[in-house]
């Protein structure tokens, strides 16, 4: 099948490649670039274990073309944070435990990312409503929605200093 | 170190981080920065990838497949067949209940989604592109989903391979679709009993057929080193060395000459305990190509051919006296096993310990009869998170006991209590022949009815029902109960293994110079967070901070071996072996310090993380002090070095047990069930790591929660499976999931070396039940005794449709 020449920015770093234009932007992220954060669940846009930002908007990468996201932005979860700087979102989920197997915890964190800008003062119940396009077989979501209340407050408060 | 200022006791035990402190997870850095290490993120150079042509009927002849526009197709590198396996033997292969299962359709097919063939191709796209270009002539041939119908005497013969056979792993065959009769307890002493009852509640319970659907698929990369002769198998293994042993047998290459490793695993639940046939045609394909072979199978490949769970049609009766005193039970069990016995259960257990039945009561005698079925469904039966088949049981008995209750006219509340099986009656036989090992089941139970304020959720429930009965409302509540004893930690190696592996587990523990330690085990963890809890186990155990000790699982190379992680076995078992190595390390740190000291080893004492002077506090060597010295000084009588190894057989099972309180609001008129309120205390024995238990039950309970209300499996008539992605498999979202109150009692095991009783599957045996019987409570008031789970919303729609609810 003939390629397509694609500009991807990813974490900030422009990438230029080859796909097929069937080519899914999850198998691009994973296995041309690499970026093996973002995971494959269901490959039907479900579970959201996929999910990336793709110019400020929260995208199940597994149903989105790779020649969709010709010229696009994408945040992944290797673009939050570092090994010696976790983002608070990262250290609220190790704090309150809102992870178990890690599966669905890089695009859950990359979601969270997306609603915290949406919305920086979520109430529990637009956490939950928020965070539907994520499954989880581990938590039980309880421990998730108050890592992302626990994030926000600090968010917030490390904003309000700042100002 | 003796100079420094000295820190307290406590302090000291603070530092350890060891028994029952939340323990932050040591797993969480990596996994929350993506740098997870799953199967799929495994790529190794010159990989290939399988993937599958599955049959799309249930049952058929295949007559002919052709793999030559497949094989033209540039980057296909092979098409695999039975027949081409046929050669190697490993066309079928045997599975974990003494069955055996084909590995590529050998002439038919017997339940849809059934491997045909496995092509081999440089992309996984390309490898898609081929499985469509495979023509495989089908003949059709009569389905049988119904296990009932399975039996009857002209219904068509599935299993053509087993012809003439009279006999199987388990006994006796009485029909060409009846796979065993398994038999436990007092048959006769039941029925006399239960013939002169004073009161008989009968019911049958069905526990539909569903899946555990980890959010990561099963897989595996196969790599075959033609230069060394040894074969590397990366794989989603719960049971990493019991995939060694199959696949050295089968294979016939050495066992040393294989090294299995499961690297992070995203979820289990009882999916990636069995045997797969992709394993097996990666495998191959990898010793026939030369190269990697890697194969990830898809949600629907997931769903429709790894793994079920349940499916257990259970005949239940239980007989009483007219004050409510449980005197015998009875129960018939006809178990859908599907297309091939492949349950993975302990060898002499062909339907797990489901003669757990008789729950948390005392009842003097008893009887289980489970009759296993072929029918035209997947393969599977496995322990979804539970222990074997004792999520089953337990909620039948807690179906049962509510049957009973409305049949005795007495709340269920009482009915339970009056027959738990009593503190001073314990270790306690069971009818069926189990050893509960320890509980306190009266104080579990009311502390649960206080905690929720029982009587005022019962008077709340009558006022509901008056003001349904006036046309005031359209909400009934209802009031979910469970008292629920598990039966886990397989198991002594007396009664209990796995193709002939005791199910012992095991730990191999180094201590190094500088004070630090690395402790490898035979299980693997799924989530459950291993690295975090076994150093903990350890810490107390032999006085180094648990941040000082690294767990490693899952790479056979390099772990001692073991049965893997289901059935909550790790703590049980591995933990146990952690527990005893560290006291083997103890036992040798004891000598050395009574060296350094120069007393007698008799005359110290430990206290912490050293060794003390009995009566001279101030004398004393430190464990990091001790494991210096082993290396570094020349000990009489005493090899260098510190290092133990334990393999672990447990004396008995453990009996972790839990009361679970639920309340539901539920429209009558759309059959939506809110649940207001969920109230789970659990009783694991001595608690590890409260956060990761707190956790465990939250996951469990959603689990639950999902099976009850909405997650099935199910077939139409000529077997197509109706539930085979997430658009019709229910997976609860944190929209529809309910907040939790979790609460504990704390009942060590006695015979356990640190008490622990395990915990991970508790919360998914009680909570069935507890969410099943309230949708039952709702109802129960018009009349409701028994309908069949998964309660969605047009079940419990048509339950009130049903008893005239509607007008």
């Amino acid at each position: 099948m003939k390629k397509m020449q694609l500009t991807l920015t990813v974490n900030g770093e422009a990438h230029e490649l080859l796909a097929e234009p069937r080519e899914l932007l999850i198998h691009v992220l994973r296995e041309k670039l690499n970026l093996t954060g973002p995971h494959i669940g269901c490959e039907t846009s479900h579970c959201g274990a996929c999910t990336v930002d793709m110019n400020g908007r929260s995208v199940k990468s597994c149903t989105v073309f790779a020649a969709q996201a010709n010229g696009a932005a994408i945040t992944t979860i290797e673009g939050l944070g570092s090994p010696g700087a976790l983002h608070p979102l990262q250290e609220a989920f190790r704090e309150h435990h809102g992870l178990q197997c890690g599966f669905c915890t890089p695009g859950m964190i990359t979601r969270a990312h997306r609603l915290l800008q949406e919305n920086p003062n979520p109430s529990e119940e637009d956490i939950r409503f928020g965070m539907a396009g994520n499954l989880c077989r581990c938590t039980g979501y309880q421990n998730i929605v108050k890592a992302i209340l626990a994030a926000a407050a600090e968010m917030n408060a490390v904003k309000e200093a700042a100002e | 170190m003796n100079e420094l200022a000295p820190i307290s006791r406590e302090d000291r035990v603070e530092k350890l981080k060891g028994l029952g402190h939340s323990r932050k997870r040591v797993e969480d850095v990596r996994f929350t920065q993506g740098k997870g290490n799953y199967v799929d993120d495994l790529k190794l150079p010159s990989m290939l990838y399988g993937d599958f042509v599955r049959s799309p009927y249930a049952h058929a002849r295949v007559t002919s497949i052709d793999k030559s526009a497949a094989l033209a197709l540039p980057g296909v590198v092979a098409v695999l067949t039975a027949e081409d396996l046929a050669p190697l033997n490993l066309h079928w292969m045997p599975t974990l209940a003494g069955d055996k299962q084909m590995v590529l359709a050998d002439g038919k097919v017997l339940f849809q989604g059934q491997e045909v063939a496995f092509v081999v191709a440089n992309d996984r796209y390309v490898a898609a592109d081929a499985v469509d270009l495979v023509v495989v002539e089908y003949e059709e041939l009569p389905v049988v989903t119904d296990p009932f119908k399975a039996l009857e005497p002209d219904a068509p013969v599935l299993r053509e391979d087993l012809a003439g056979q009279t006999s199987g792993a388990h006994g006796e065959r009485r029909h060409h679709n009846h796979i065993f009769l398994w038999e436990v307890g007092d048959k006769q002493a039941t029925e006399e009993v239960i013939a002169s009852a004073e009161v008989v509640a009968e019911e049958m319970v069905y526990y539909h057929r569903t899946h555990p659907c980890p959010l990561e698929t099963c897989g595996c990369v196969a790599s075959m080193d033609a230069v060394n002769g040894k074969l590397t198998i990366h794989g989603t293994f719960q049971a990493p060395h019991v995939v060694r042993t199959v696949a050295s047998l089968l294979s016939g290459i050495e066992e040393h000459k294989i090294r299995v490793i499961s690297p992070d695993i995203g979820g289990g639940f009882g999916n990636k305990v069995g045997v797969y046939p992709g394993y097996v045609c990666a495998i191959v394909a990898s010793i026939v190509t030369g190269k990697p072979v890697k194969w990830i199978e898809d949600r629907m490949e997931n769903l429709t051919a790894t793994a079920f769970a349940r499916d257990y049609w259970m005949k239940g009766r239980i007989a009483a006296t007219k004050d409510g005193r449980i005197t015998a039970l009875s129960c018939h069990v006809t178990a859908d096993h599907g297309a091939f016995d492949a349950c993975a259960d302990p060898t002499k257990f062909p339907a797990g310990f489901f003669s757990i039945v008789t729950g948390s009561y005392d009842i003097p005698v008893a009887y289980v009869g489970v009759d296993g079925v072929y029918t035209n469904k997947a393969p599977g039966g496995v322990a979804y998170r539970c222990s074997f088949r004792v999520t089953e049981a337990a909620y039948l008995i807690e179906r049962m006991i509510e049957v009973l209750a409305i049949e005795l006219g007495m709340d269920a509340a009482e009915v339970r209590a009056k027959n738990f099986i009593r503190k001073d009656q314990f270790p306690y036989q069971s009818a069926l022949g189990w050893e509960y090992d320890s509980g306190d089941y009266h104080t579990a139970w009311n502390k649960a009815l206080k905690a929720v304020g029982y009587e005022d959720l019962r008077r709340e429930q009558a006022e509901r029902v008056e003001a349904f009965k006036r046309g005031e409302t359209r909400k009934l509540i209802g009031i979910g109960l469970t008292h629920f004893t598990e039966i886990v930690g397989a198991g002594p190696v007396k009664n209990c293994d796995i193709l002939g592996m005791g199910m012992f587990d095991s730990c191999e523990i180094r201590i190094h110079p500088t004070g630090s330690a690395i402790a490898r085990l035979g299980t693997i963890s799924q989530g459950q967070g291993h690295a975090t809890t076994f150093a903990q186990i350890l810490a107390s155990e032999i006085g180094l901070p648990a941040d000082s000790i690294t767990i490693e699982e899952g790479d056979t190379d390099t772990a001692p071996y073991g049965l893997g992680t289901y059935g909550s076995r790790s703590t049980p078992v591995a933990g146990a072996a952690t527990a005893m190595a560290g006291r083997k390390i103890r036992a040798k740190a004891q000598m050395i310090a009574a060296y350094l000291l120069e007393v007698h080893d008799g005359d110290l004492e430990w206290d912490v993380d050293r060794f003390v002077v009995k009566g001279a506090p101030e004398r004393f060597k430190t464990m990091a002090e001790i494991a210096y010295a082993s290396y570094n000084q020349a000990i009489p009588g005493l090899e260098p070095g510190l290092e133990a190894v334990s393999y672990y057989d447990p004396p008995n099972m453990t009996y972790p047990f839990g009361a679970y309180v639920c309340v539901m609001e539920i429209d009558v008129d759309t059959g939506v069930a809110d649940i207001r309120q969920f109230y789970a205390l659990d009783d694991c024995g001595t608690r590890i790591n409260p956060m990761i238990i707190e956790g465990q039950v939250h996951g469990g309970l959603t689990e639950a929660f999902a099976i009850a209300m909405g997650q099935e499996i199910a077939y139409d008539e000529i077997g197509n499976v109706k539930n085979a992605t997430l658009m019709d498999f229910f997976l609860p979202t944190a929209w529809e999931t309910p907040h939790y109150v979790t609460d504990f009692t704390e009942t060590p095991s006695p015979h356990h070396p640190i008490g622990a009783k395990g915990v991970g599957e508790s919360p998914n045996v009680g909570g069935v039940p507890a969410f099943s019987n309230a949708v039952h409570d709702a109802f129960r008031v018009f009349g409701l005794k028994q309908a069949h789970m998964p309660h969605d919303h047009w079940r419990i729609w048509k339950i009130a449709h049903d008893l005239g609810l509607h007008g």
